[in-house]
């Protein structure tokens, strides 16, 4: 009989110690599943994040590297420059992208540096025990604002896609929502694109992907998935940004 | 080919860089190193390597991080202030083992500073700078011939110990211009880099991490670590002696104040006061033994520095109470004139202080 669904040769054996119905497992998965479709998985090296994607390199059959907090645009620069013939990715996470890691996101992206960026937003540092995120929703209740995010006090979500979109250097740039089957088929389709661009020499291309926190939102994968839907989709519209 | 060029210590590290075979360099401007960035930029393309100039010098040693992890040979140069931003990446260098050199050339601080010489980023440099258990293995330079040469070895030491290298430098020794001998007599070893993350072909994937949950695995990636600076220290400890043979009063100094130490010599000389001059190369791993043997045979210290005094706790703790360790030191930017380091040593002799040219009297 015909295997039609088995775990992807990018996946390792290392079972996943993510929380159940977390994004962060089914993005993986993508990431695996493209670096088969490619056969890149010899050429790739991927450079994970601080925060709860942290342990990513034992799940990833390439090889990877474990940055310092916010640090992965810069670290793959450096090993993309020297092997410019090999695919290299960062996963990040909003702290690690949209904080801590704000200069080296824009810079690594102006330069147009031929990687790809997947970036998990999921409005919250799940790791550290949901506190707020840059990319925490005004009016959001988190750990370090428990009576919502205040605008007026901690200022406004930044929007990652179009403040990038503002600049010549990326190829491409796509916001997605895996909430729905139609949503995960196009975050597949946007991952392997931004795989695709780089193989292609095209520079620099980076995948938002709308995610979820159940833990630290304190919802069920369901709710976690409806409130991406009602919320999230508000202030961070799905759709490509760049395409060139 | 024996060719002299007359340039500044800051060029003269670029030429070592290439002489090394560097194949990466990443940094982000600042006085007084602005000429190594620069002529990287010209010497790296034109050699096939890459340059690149950062965003930050934290985004700089992360770069570095990247081209190590690669398994090539990478670089970054700094001063002061730039140096304190880079620590945070030098620690997970340490941590995940990867070899590469960094170039401080300091400045006048705290804070901002100025741009003048300084060497009061020595703490920084030889007790690691940033958390952690970790030590940069860390050599000094005091002439523009060091500066060539002491990049080959950089990187050299940084393979073989698998450990970031630091060349610690001021800004006199960066800037000042001298005859260099830009020879080509170097055995560039090449070393495997097995552990390199530069793609999985043929053989199971590579980690490059500092992440270790369990205390047994955290604590023996200390130990390992530890084990080589034992090593270090054992194989890597580099000085050079001035007329210490009958000296009674030993001057301790590295870098450009050393340059001036060595005249102090000659000065004292002629007055007839038997001073040597004793300059650890290497500052880390410290030439502890040979400073503590020193002081076994009866000899006393001076320790001279552009710092409230930093290197000489480290000449106290070799010394271990055995002698007298005097010191004389300059902030600010400020750099000890000959005469004023020749009162000092006039006052341990029990003479009065000489009178300066300039008719004031320095110390
Ligand atoms: C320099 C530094 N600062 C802070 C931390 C602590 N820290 C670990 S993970 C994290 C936030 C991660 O949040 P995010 O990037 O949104 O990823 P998530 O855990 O939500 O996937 C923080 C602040 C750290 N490890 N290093
Ligand atoms: S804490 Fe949140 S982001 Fe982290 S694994 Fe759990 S659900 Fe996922």
């Amino acid at each position: 009989m015909e295997k039609v669904f088995g775990r992807p040769k990018g996946l390792t054996n290392v079972e996943f110690a993510y929380c159940a119905g977390c994004h962060h497992s089914i993005v993986h998965r993508i990431i695996a599943e493209t670096m088969d479709e490619l056969d890149i998985i010899h050429n790739t090296i991927g450079i994970c994040p601080v925060g709860c994607a942290v342990f990513m390199y034992e799940y990833m059959s390439c090889d990877m590297i474990e940055a310092a907090h916010g640090r992965a645009p810069a670290v793959a620069t450096g090993v993309k420059r020297v092997l410019p013939d090999r695919v290299v990715f960062t996963y990040q996470g909003d702290g690690d992208l949209a904080s801590i890691g704000t200069a080296e996101i824009i810079h690594a992206a102006a330069r147009g540096e031929n990687i790809s960026v997947i970036f998990i937003n999921n409005t919250t540092y799940g790791m550290t025990g949901g506190q707020m995120a840059p990319t925490t929703l005004v009016g959001q209740k988190t750990t370090t604002c428990p009576a919502g995010r205040d605008p007026k006090v901690a200022g406004y979500p930044i929007r990652v896609c179009e403040m990038l979109a503002t600049l010549d250097g990326p190829s491409y740039i796509e916001r997605v929502c895996p909430t729905s089957p139609a949503g995960l088929a196009k975050t597949k389709k946007a991952i392997r694109k931004s795989f695709e661009n780089q193989i292609e020499g095209k520079g620099f291309s980076l995948v938002e992907v709308l995610s979820n926190c159940p833990t630290q939102w304190k919802m069920n994968p369901i709710e976690s998935f409806r409130w991406i839907d009602e919320n999230m989709t508000k202030w961070f519209p799905p759709g490509v940004f760049v395409d060139r | 080919m024996a060719t002299k060029k007359l340039i500044k210590g800051n060029v003269a590290i670029c030429h070592g860089a290439i002489a090394a075979r560097c194949d990466a360099f990443f940094g982000y401007p600042i006085t007084p190193q602005n000429e190594i960035p620069e002529k990287m930029s010209e010497l790296m393309p034109a050699h096939g390597r890459e340059f690149l100039q950062a965003e930050s010098e934290v985004a700089a040693i992360n770069m570095v991080y990247g081209a190590a992890c690669a398994g090539k040979r990478a670089m970054t140069s700094s001063s002061s202030p730039g140096i304190s931003l880079k620590t945070e990446g030098l620690s997970y260098i340490a941590a995940c083992e990867l070899p590469c050199v960094i170039v401080n050339v300091q400045r006048g601080g705290p804070g901002l500073g100025n741009t003048l010489p300084g060497q009061a980023d020595y703490f920084q440099a030889v007790k690691g700078g940033g958390h952690g258990d970790y030590r940069l293995i860390t050599i000094a330079p005091w002439s523009v011939q060091e500066c060539y040469e002491f990049m080959p070895l950089a990187f050299d030491l940084a393979d073989r110990y698998r450990n970031p290298v630091m060349v610690l430098m001021d800004a006199i020794v960066g800037q000042m211009l001298e005859p260099v001998d830009l020879h080509e007599n170097f055995e560039i070893h090449e070393y495997p880099k097995p552990w390199a993350t530069n793609g999985a072909r043929g053989r199971a994937h590579n980690i490059i991490n500092s992440l270790w949950i369990k205390t047994e695995v955290m604590e023996g990636l200390n130990n390992r670590i530890q084990a080589k600076y034992a090593a270090a220290r054992r194989h890597e400890v580099r000085y050079q002696e001035y007329r210490t043979d009958d000296a009674d009063l030993v001057l301790v100094a590295y870098g450009s104040t050393a340059r001036i130490c060595r005249s102090v010599v000659d000065m004292a000389r002629d007055e007839g006061i038997a001073v040597g001059l004793f300059r650890p190369i290497s500052l880390y791993p410290f030439p502890e033994q040979q400073i503590a043997d020193l002081a076994a045979s009866g000899r006393r210290f001076l320790v001279a520095e552009m710092s409230a005094g930093q290197m000489v706790e480290d000449v106290r703790l070799a010394v271990n109470g055995s002698t007298d360790v005097y010191f004389h030191g300059r902030t600010g930017g400020a750099v000890p004139t000959p005469t004023e380091i020749l009162n000092k040593v006039r006052a341990v002799f029990g003479k009065p202080p000489v009178v300066s040219h300039y008719g004031r009297t320095e110390g």
